[in-house]
């Protein structure tokens, strides 16, 4: 069995039927060369670089007066800047998952669905990034977290998981990039020799580096990009269980636990797919790409989400029978505040966004509808949220003197800030479908019932 | 010493299948300096022009064990030498805490030998490459399969490997001036 024959069993199409080299190629070229601009996306990327306008004035505010701005306080030091971290960081995995770990599964059917997810990827990183930075109080010393010769004669802490985090996330962020642009060369050409455009030409001409599909650069290409792969695969697992180990280190109650990495990683896992179905679903409905991404990629993620989901309630299920039997008073009081205390309604909310309503996947007719699907996605991002929310929040609001207890309401500038990343993250996606191809071509390419090499 | 006129003679293929065995020919008959361009990636094909080992791996290698080493290292120097710092009279040895950079550092180094190892293999970037000239050779992103015979080969002959190519049923053959 090769990884070509999918197309051929019984369950939906990963391609539908009739396609050949040329028609791939023109229909995924077409979007980025000849159509002209919609005006759905003119109104879609307005809408969005407005929210990023919000964003940047968010945070040229918050150059000017400083954290105050925002609803954090002592006892909760971390509010919505490491809330909104989690969240994106989380959905920035799904993308490398695609493109990593079912490429070594031999699971071809992402290869319709990679390219876009590891953009998703590549612009959640980002987005995830500005937040410790921003919650850094003096954003413009950052660069003090790298470990650089210095006339103050300091160095960073290597013991802080804060640091780990430094690390983990800049080599996530690196790696995305690199690993979406080497998927890109091939393309790029394919995108070189297809416009007319003089100038366009020269554009992907520069990016695509020459590229010409010589026998032994795609040998070479396709053993980089499989141990890239192998690189990316424990890498993704390791981003979030650092993310995980930022609170699992601590002391807090309910932050000092082992389930954390594991739970952390399908909660990521869980959200970035969420993520996928709600990018997937408009795009292939307005560009048509019905034909590529298909029935089977929806209900395959759907199916992701369902298995993720039920570890994540498992997650949940353990965070609650530790708290009762450790039998620390501090870990059983955080499961009293969660059920009782004056977040109690946002953790409700998330236990029925994250565990009650997905789990109308197992019905295979919702599972197969694009609509239900959508929304499904919207509410699991939603609760995926909310998780992150309850974990730093709650945690934080209540430990151990009550004398230190406190509260945490946003700001108009948090909402603002977190709001403006959506349109960031948006207004990326837009530029993106718009200017790279969004849909591998040379690897749907291989999909073709054509590209096998017959035996004469 | 003149340029050669010529870089080598292409010859242009409908389907991978053609081209494998266009290729596999090319080699039995003893051509030594040739290459296959494809819009994507054929594993038979590498094999037809006996290309079984590249560089790419030990690259790889090398890089990730760099980058273990030195992120190990560094964690070691600045902890115990450079800058120590007694937290609760925790040893400034604590290796177990310098795991997580090290992992890290690893795969960096490793990721950055293998795209730049790769690049640098295949000579890219690469602006200009006689086998654009050909105006055919556009459709090699697309769903042309090619197949060039370069003219530094010690057993090319203008007419000779000409009239080879074309025994091989090719959809065209063209020159490919330098």
């Amino acid at each position: 069995m090769d990884d070509r024959t999918p197309i051929t069993d019984r369950r939906a199409p990963v391609i539908e039927p009739g396609h050949t080299f040329a028609t791939v190629t023109d229909k995924i070229s077409s979007i980025v060369l000849t159509r002209p601009t919609s005006n759905g996306w003119i109104v879609g990327f307005g809408v969005a670089f407005l929210l990023t306008m919000g964003l940047l004035y968010a945070i040229g505010y918050l150059f000017v007066r400083g954290v105050g701005i925002w609803g954090i306080n002592i006892p909760i030091g971390w509010g919505f800047a490491i809330v909104n971290f989690v969240w994106w960081i989380g959905i920035g995995h799904a993308g490398t998952l695609i493109s990593a770990i079912l490429l070594l599964l031999r699971q071809s059917w992402r290869n319709s669905i990679n390219r876009f997810a590891e953009a998703m990827t590549l612009f959640a990183v980002a987005c995830a990034g500005m937040f410790p930075l921003l919650h850094l109080g003096r954003p413009w010393l950052f660069y003090w977290l790298f470990p650089y010769p210095n006339t103050m004669n300091y160095w960073p802490n290597f013991r802080s998981p804060l640091v780990w985090d430094v690390f983990a996330v800049s080599t996530y962020a690196t790696t995305s990039l690199l690993f979406w642009f080497v998927g890109l060369i091939p393309d790029l050409a394919t995108l070189r020799d297809r416009s007319d455009n003089r100038w366009l030409k020269m554009t992907y001409g520069i990016l695509a580096m020459g590229w010409r599909g010589s026998a032994r650069h795609w040998a070479r290409y396709e053993t980089a990009y499989l141990l890239l792969a192998g690189l990316a695969t424990p890498l993704v697992l390791s981003v979030h269980t650092v993310v995980s180990f930022d609170f699992a280190i601590g002391i807090a109650p309910g932050w000092h636990t082992t389930i954390f990495p594991p739970y952390f990683v399908a909660g990521a896992i869980y959200s970035g797919f969420a993520m996928v179905l709600m990018l997937a679903i408009p795009i292939r409905k307005f560009y048509g790409l019905e034909d590529f991404i298909t029935e089977r990629h929806l209900q395959n993620s759907a199916k992701v989400m369902l298995a993720t989901g039920l570890i994540v309630a498992y997650g949940y299920g353990i965070e609650a029978f530790m708290g009762w039997y450790s039998g620390n008073r501090y870990d059983s009081f955080l499961l009293w505040n969660r059920l009782h205390g004056p977040y109690s309604f946002f953790y409700y909310l998330l236990l029925t966004c994250n565990i009650f309503v997905p789990q109308v996947l197992w019905i295979k007719k919702l599972r197969s509808s694009p609509a239900w699907l959508f929304l499904i996605s919207g509410v699991i991002l939603v609760g995926m949220w909310l998780e992150r929310f309850i974990i730093v929040v709650v945690s934080l609001q209540r430990d151990f003197l009550t004398s230190s207890w406190g509260m945490y309401y946003p700001t108009m500038w948090d909402w603002m800030t977190f709001v403006g990343t959506i349109g960031f993250f948006l207004a990326c996606m837009f530029l993106f479908l718009r200017l790279l191809p969004s849909i591998s071509i040379f690897e749907m390419r291989t999909l073709l019932p054509e590209a096998e090499v017959k035996a004469e | 010493m003149k340029p050669t006129a010529t870089y080598g003679l292409m010859a242009e293929f409908d389907t991978p299948g053609e081209i494998v065995k266009a290729a596999r020919l090319a080699t039995e008959a003893g051509y030594k300096r040739v290459d296959a361009y494809t819009p994507f990636p054929i594993e038979e094909l590498a094999e037809a022009l006996e290309f079984h080992h590249n560089g790419v791996p030990l690259v790889v290698l090398v890089g990730g064990i760099l980058g273990c080493l030195s992120g190990y290292l560094m964690q070691w120097w600045i902890a115990t030498v450079s800058y120590p710092v007694n937290v609760g009279g925790r040893p400034y040895h604590s290796w177990p805490s310098f795991i997580v950079v090290t992992f890290e550092m690893t795969i960096l180094f490793a990721v950055l030998a293998a795209v730049f190892g790769m690049l640098a293999l295949n000579g890219l970037p690469q602006p200009y490459h006689p086998v654009f000239n050909v105006p055919r050779f556009a459709f090699a992103t697309k769903d042309r399969f090619f197949l060039i015979i370069f003219a530094r080969d010690a057993k090319y002959d203008v007419v000779k490997t000409r009239v080879f190519l074309e025994s091989l049923n090719p959809h065209s053959v063209s020159e490919v001036p330098s």
